[in-house]
């Protein structure tokens, strides 16, 4: 072999090296520009249109118009308010649950396997099989709650109608179908913490709720925080369990609007009324409140980045504590990935 | 030694799958193209989109045509859900790609689909073997534009009827002969309101006499020559007496408390044909299939099919030809022959699907159709009487969407939510002026 061979050959690796990585990265990229970055500024260009489906290539300019009504309408107002109601009707049982199905599934119990598959069964269910049958089960005459609330002897319950009962009902679609998937982060965030904090803990004669108080959940502090970033996102972009909650009534989210959520709203707008324009107005909206709610966690993470090292309330020091300071170890925090819902 | 014979196992495996898929017997040819055997090598292959089942497949007609034409192949592609399928298909008619030879439209959609995209569709009044006079007056000027281009040929209609349960009506009190039924509203839908009030007096427990307040607006308003629009576009719904008449008789079945307050086409409702909640609804020629369906074995031989009070229309099809296409001609001689005469007379003999053509009420398959499951009713005859009576229905774009808000927002509040009749109409009002961008 000549020297300038190798010499090629080296170079041609040194290229390899260096520019390999960014072909492996290009799909993910390419594919983002074409229908991440793309539609999400078509959409932008849209919002300052009027534009209609029956005609999507003639725009006519309005400039802010679009948005500017969203203010005086009553429709948008309500479905933020719903989004909101919906949003913390769902996320707060559902990550409470969650905690303590991690806590039960941490314990040393027979067939845990079968139980960790178990509870993440419903996050594997399609939404709109999931919704269907919970439509059943909701339903006014011959539903199976309804007949429970009976034999305990309640009056029936008009589910579908009611603002709170149809919120709450819609609510009990998104807690079934996400506790499990949280609780599986959570129980992986448990694992890692080290064991002689819980003796130590237990030396002291903490009981078993008390450890849960003052050990698990302190050094979850930031899992908790990354499960509550992506069920506000989860639930500002809700849309398939409304929507099919009442199949027939498509978009709107019962007759009052009673459960119609931003995603709604906005599927009612473009794809119902065929105002693309609009449409887009209230998507760059939605967007423009998930920056803030981004905003407010990441104040928020701040905030407990600063004191997580400090250790836990029982003020204990954490003994066993990564190196990576205030991280929970072996916990995949918000930047490494973000599962996004699709509803 | 052993690593051979490994191999040696794998090889007779993969042979033994090889052979063994090479030799299975080949696919009914239906499940695999979805439409008739034989390759589509060589031929022309028509693509026909459609919402629902529409029943050209299942019917036959496509397998027909193909023997019919040897050059011929046909494929249909099907989205469930009207609500999913008109926002594609306008999608695409935009863009002029991703489209179908043949596409089928809704008839709440026609009168956008006419105004909006007829420059985008083939004038279909000029394709060989189509006839103006085949078909309802009405129906073939819902898919003509003002300056006489006819963009879409009628597939089914809905003219209605009532069906209403033999039973519930007996222990009610009420005559259970089809004829004496019809009589007891015939002209006036007030008369209905009034068998409701006679039912409600021995009412079988648990069931109410109709099914749902929106049921009776929708139905009322089909038999109204007038509804949401005026002849010359401008939408009128607010101040048409004729929707407020609707409105406030619809409203006074909630009222009364003559309905079993249920939502259409929702499993409650389907819940309640299989329960018997109610004793009438009402029952445009496809809604016979639906209740089949629906109210299952028990349910043979007690519902039964009357005239409704005044004849109306609710629901039917068209089938376009974008221009788009690369085989327009084709593909418009397809769609001819799928809505002339015969065919349409095929379909409502196998599918219920009533003809728009009028051409086919002569024909035997229609003229003599009787119904087994609802005690022989001679379907042919009530429903032909009932289309050709039919009002001309002046149509708008936004029919629609003026309809659902109508009836899930308003209609729905008065009927469920206990709201009074004007609570409803303004709530109904506030959603359409809304979605209607005014």
């Amino acid at each position: 072999m000549t020297s300038r061979t190798t010499e090629r050959r080296s170079r041609r690796h040194r290229r390899d090296l260096r520019w390999s990585p960014y072909a492996f990265v290009a799909p993910f990229f390419v594919f983002f520009l074409a229908f991440g970055l793309f539609p999400l500024l078509y959409t932008g260009w849209a919002s300052l249109h009027r534009v209609e489906l029956t005609a999507p290539t003639e725009m006519e300019w309005v400039g802010l118009r679009n948005f500017t009504r969203l203010l005086h309408d009553d429709f948008f107002w309500n479905a933020l308010r719903n989004t909101v109601t919906i949003g913390l009707l769902s996320t707060v049982p559902q990550l409470l649950i969650a905690l303590g199905l991690a806590h039960l599934l941490h314990q040393r119990l027979r067939g845990s396997a079968f139980f960790r598959v178990a509870v993440l069964t419903p996050y594997a269910t399609s939404v709109a099989a999931a919704t269907l049958v919970f439509a059943l089960l909701f339903g006014r005459d011959y539903g199976m709650v309804n007949w429970v609330l009976s034999l305990a002897g309640f009056d029936a319950v008009d589910w579908q109608n009611g603002r709170w009962t149809s919120q709450i009902a819609v609510s009990t679609i998104v807690i079934w179908r996400w506790t499990g998937y949280n609780a599986l982060i959570y129980l992986a965030a448990m694992q890692a913490i080290p064991r002689d904090l819980y003796e130590s803990a237990e030396l002291d004669g903490a009981s078993r709720l008390r450890q849960f108080l003052h050990v698990t959940v302190p050094s979850l502090r930031h899992t908790i925080l990354f499960t509550c970033v992506v069920s506000t996102i989860g639930a500002t972009q809700l849309f398939g369990e409304p929507l099919l909650f009442n199949g027939a009534a498509g978009a709107t989210g019962g007759a009052e609007h009673q459960y119609q959520t931003l995603g709604l709203y906005l599927y009612e707008q473009g794809w119902v009324n065929l105002h693309l324009g609009r449409a887009s107005a209230i998507a760059w909206a939605m967007f423009l409140l998930l920056l803030v709610v981004g905003a407010v966690n990441w104040l928020i993470a701040r905030r407990l980045g600063g004191t997580a090292t400090g250790g836990g309330a029982t003020g204990r020091r954490a003994t066993g504590r990564s190196p990576r300071g205030g991280r929970t170890p072996g916990v995949r925090t918000p930047d490494d990935s973000t599962p996004g819902r699709s509803t | 030694m052993r690593r051979a014979a490994v191999l040696v196992a794998v090889a007779a495996l993969a042979a033994g799958l090889l052979s063994g898929c090479a030799e299975d017997p080949p696919e009914p040819p239906r499940a695999r193209t979805h439409s008739d055997g034989g390759s589509a090598e060589g031929k022309t292959v028509i693509t026909v989109g459609v919402f629902g089942s529409f029943g050209f497949l299942e019917s036959g007609l496509y397998d027909e045509y193909m023997r019919l034409n040897p050059g011929i192949h046909i494929r249909q592609s099907s989205i469930q859900r009207n609500e999913n399928y008109y926002p594609q298909l306008l999608t695409h008619l935009g863009s002029g790609s991703g489209l179908a030879d043949i596409q089928a439209v809704e008839v709440n959609n026609i009168a956008e689909i006419t105004a909006t995209q007829a420059d985008r569709l083939v004038d279909l009044s000029r394709t060989g073997g189509v006839r103006r006079t085949d078909f309802l007056d009405w129906k073939w000027a819902q898919a003509t534009t003002g300056d006489g281009r006819t963009v879409g040929l009628g597939t089914d209609i809905g003219p209605q009827a009532v069906c209403y349960r033999k039973d519930l009506y007996a222990e009610a009190g009420l005559p259970t002969d089809r004829e004496a039924v019809g009589r007891l509203w015939a002209g006036d839908w007030t008369k209905y309101l009034e068998a409701g009030k006679r039912y409600r007096e021995k009412a079988p427990e648990g069931t109410a006499f109709t099914d749902s307040a929106s049921g009776v607006l929708n139905a009322v308003l089909g038999s109204s020559p007038q509804r949401y629009y005026d002849e010359d576009g401008e939408v009128v719904y607010k101040t048409n007496p004729a929707v407020r008449a609707a409105w406030d008789l619809a409203a006074s079945f909630a009222a009364e408390g003559l309905t079993a307050r249920l939502q259409q086409f929702t499993p409650a409702w389907d819940q309640g044909f299989a329960n018997g909640r109610f004793a009438t609804v009402s029952c445009p020629a496809w809604m016979l299939g639906y209740i089949q369906d629906k109210a299952g074995p028990a349910g043979e031989d007690v519902w039964d099919v009357a005239a409704a009070p005044r004849p109306g229309n609710w629901g039917g099809s068209f089938l376009v030809v974008p221009r788009a296409g690369s085989r327009t001609e084709e593909a418009a001689k397809l769609a001819a022959w799928l809505t002339a005469p015969a065919q349409q007379a095929r379909m409502f003999a196998e599918r219920g699907s009533f003809p728009s053509a009028s051409a086919a009420y002569g024909l035997p398959a229609v003229s003599g159709a009787t119904h087994p499951y609802f005690g022989d009713a001679p379907i042919g005859r009530i429903y032909s009487r009932a289309a050709e009576d039919v009002p001309v229905q002046t149509v708008g774009p936004k029919d629609l969407i003026i309809q659902q808000n109508l009836s899930d927002v308003g209609m729905l509040q008065v009927d469920q939510r206990g709201r009074t009749p004007r609570q409803g109409w303004e709530a109904a009002v506030k959603s359409i002026d809304n979605a209607l961008d005014l």
